[in-house]
């Protein structure tokens, strides 16, 4: 017999060995509960004390009337009133109109970032990256300046004969619009290109190899490849629009009222909370339907492929 | 991704977004030569140059009252929001638990709110506890919840790179946890956290609707007292506030980018 135990074997370890690890054990994962507790309390506290609970107060707050009795009354007085079925409308026009100008506008620089060499998209990426940092206040005055009635635009219009005279591009829909898009263009084309930067390049080449045209290729194969990051922009793109409250407030000029100056409107309007509370679950509703829709057709079209 | 479209081919593409880069980066640095205008219409081109706007952003109390708030709340919320989501997202990957997914889910959440939603939202809890309408303290406890999801995608990013059994290695040898932490942690996600306290800075202080709703008269932000001037008397003082504006919004995060990408090169070409 070879001499294998120079070591005396660890016997079996005896009741109270065993009560003593258990016990450290026990006391190391109460540690770690503990810690755990302690490095995630601050921030759960920040989000559930001052976002959480207020929503919720909120959302209890928007069926209780004026006279203090549960009712819909809050709700059914922006379905009554014409001014804010209008708003309504022109909220949903408005973010519809901006998220498709900002898929026209984005979705050629999304392409370009993902198929130009690494130098050059670097380059391009700039150009997007820095706009999207950049105030959105300060953004929202630069066209004021550009778009007021003897700004450059309206000069050069005039100049090179378009108009005969300045039109209002500002203080209106156009300038909201106008404003509201040069914000949202970069968050369409970040997810949009990050999707794009996915696609495997050898599919296109082997659609070409197979005899499609460069155009065939793209609507065959690289579009509908793309389409789960598009989705995902528009929607983020949508949403955020809904609830926009800088650039419809100055640009629109106080004549365009989207969902979010009606809630601050309301606030001081009404003697309760009512009416801005019922509003603002609304818009969170909204949202949240939105965000759930995408999230499910998202899904459905990566599975699709 | 190669492409086997000619450049010529491709012109059109080149052309369109050109045209989309000019409407995206021209007309924002507008304000940067109107700032310098000698007279009150602010028309570009400028008829005359002067520095007479920025005198008037800096000589008037209304003006840089305003700043030194920003700039005060701004650092106090990159502070607060960086301690606690570093310490956040620090727990949520070293281990994952059973609230993990949901902890993470919830931090993030207030991103998918708007703004306007969660500045009522503070305005109504700031009103019925009182002691915080009108304080640096609900100001930078306002921001910190739109800063937060910033700082944790940051960080989760920056964490998800790093891996975890060298801490443990580290607390094998007899550091202990904070000490691990410190030395062997925070090095290798210092770039992260760097970006994550810029970006909670630059949140806090571009932000307007919660100041719009918590802080008014002396306690008003350089973002609130703009808007105010933008809707109700716009003058060019605007155009030299902007300016800086654009300055302190823009560069720092260029810079950061710029300086990341040469370190990505430089790793890149010694890994490969």
């Amino acid at each position: 017999m070879a001499n294998v135990s120079t070591f005396p074997a660890p016997g079996p370890i005896g009741q109270a060995e065993f009560e003593a690890n258990r016990r450290a054990l026990e006391r190391d994962r109460r540690a770690e509960t503990r810690m755990r507790i302690n490095l995630t309390l601050p921030a759960l506290l920040v989000v559930f004390v001052l976002m959480a609970c207020p929503i919720l107060w909120l959302l209890s707050l928007s069926v209780v009337a004026g006279d203090g009795r549960l009712s819909l009354e809050n709700y059914a007085l922006f379905f009554s009133e014409q001014v804010y079925v209008e708003m309504f409308l022109k909220t949903f026009m408005i973010a519809f109109v901006v998220t498709v100008i900002c898929v026209f506008l984005g979705y050629p620089v999304a392409y370009l970032l993902a198929i130009l060499p690494p130098a050059w998209s670097g380059v391009l990426m700039l150009a997007v990256l820095v706009p999207f940092w950049t105030s959105g206040l300060v953004r929202t005055f630069s066209w004021l300046i550009i778009l007021q009635r003897n700004g450059i635009v309206n000069k050069s219009l005039v100049w090179l004969g378009v108009i005969d005279k300045p039109i209002s591009l500002v203080h209106n829909m156009t300038g909201t619009v106008i404003g509201m898009v040069h914000i949202m263009v970069p968050f369409l084309i970040l997810p949009l290109y990050a999707s794009m930067k996915a696609i495997d390049g050898n599919l296109m080449r082997a659609g070409a190899n197979l005899g499609s045209s460069p155009t065939h290729a793209f609507f065959r194969i690289f579009l509908p490849l793309s389409m789960p990051g598009l989705v995902a922009g528009m929607i983020m793109v949508f949403v955020m629009c809904l609830g926009f409250y800088i650039t419809p407030a100055i640009l629109g000029g106080g004549k365009i009222k989207m969902i979010a100056q009606r809630i601050e409107e309301s606030i001081s309007l009404y003697p309760t909370w009512g009416p801005a509370a019922a509003l603002a679950v609304l818009l969170l509703l909204m949202t949240a339907v939105c965000l759930f829709v995408s999230l499910k057709l998202v899904r459905w079209l990566a599975a699709g492929r | 991704m190669e492409s086997y479209v000619s450049h010529r081919d491709r012109l059109w593409l080149y052309i369109f977004v050109g045209l989309v880069i000019f409407y995206l980066v021209v007309p924002m640095l507008i304000v940067i030569p109107v700032s310098f205008s000698s007279t009150t219409a602010m028309t570009f081109p400028p008829r005359g140059w002067s520095l007479r706007w920025y005198e008037a952003f800096f000589g008037e109390q209304k003006w840089i009252g305003s700043l030194w708030v920003s700039l005060r709340v701004a650092t106090l919320t990159m502070i607060v929001t960086t301690l606690a989501g570093v310490a956040a997202s620090y727990t949520l990957h070293q281990s994952s638990f059973r609230l993990s997914e949901t902890i993470r889910a919830t931090l993030i959440s207030p991103l998918a709110v708007p703004s306007i939603l969660i500045g009522v939202g503070i305005f109504f809890v700031y009103a019925r506890i009182g002691g915080l309408l009108n304080t640096t303290a609900g100001l930078v406890l306002g921001h910190s919840v739109v800063a937060l999801p910033f700082v944790m995608l940051t960080m989760s990013a920056g964490f998800s790179s790093f891996d975890m059994s060298q801490e443990m290695v580290a607390r094998s040898l007899g550091a202990n946890r904070f000490k691990a932490f410190v030395t062997v942690t925070l090095p290798q996600v210092k770039f992260s956290v760097a970006t994550s306290m810029l970006l909670s800075f630059l949140v806090s202080f571009d932000e307007l609707i919660i100041s719009l709703m918590v802080a008014s008269g002396p306690m008003s932000t350089l973002s609130r007292v703009t808007f105010a001037t933008l809707r109700d008397d716009v003058d060019p003082t605007l155009a030299a506030v902007s300016t800086l504006m654009l300055i302190v919004t823009s560069v720092p995060p260029l810079l950061l980018h710029l300086y990341a990408s040469r370190v990505r090169a430089r790793n890149g070409r010694n890994a490969g």
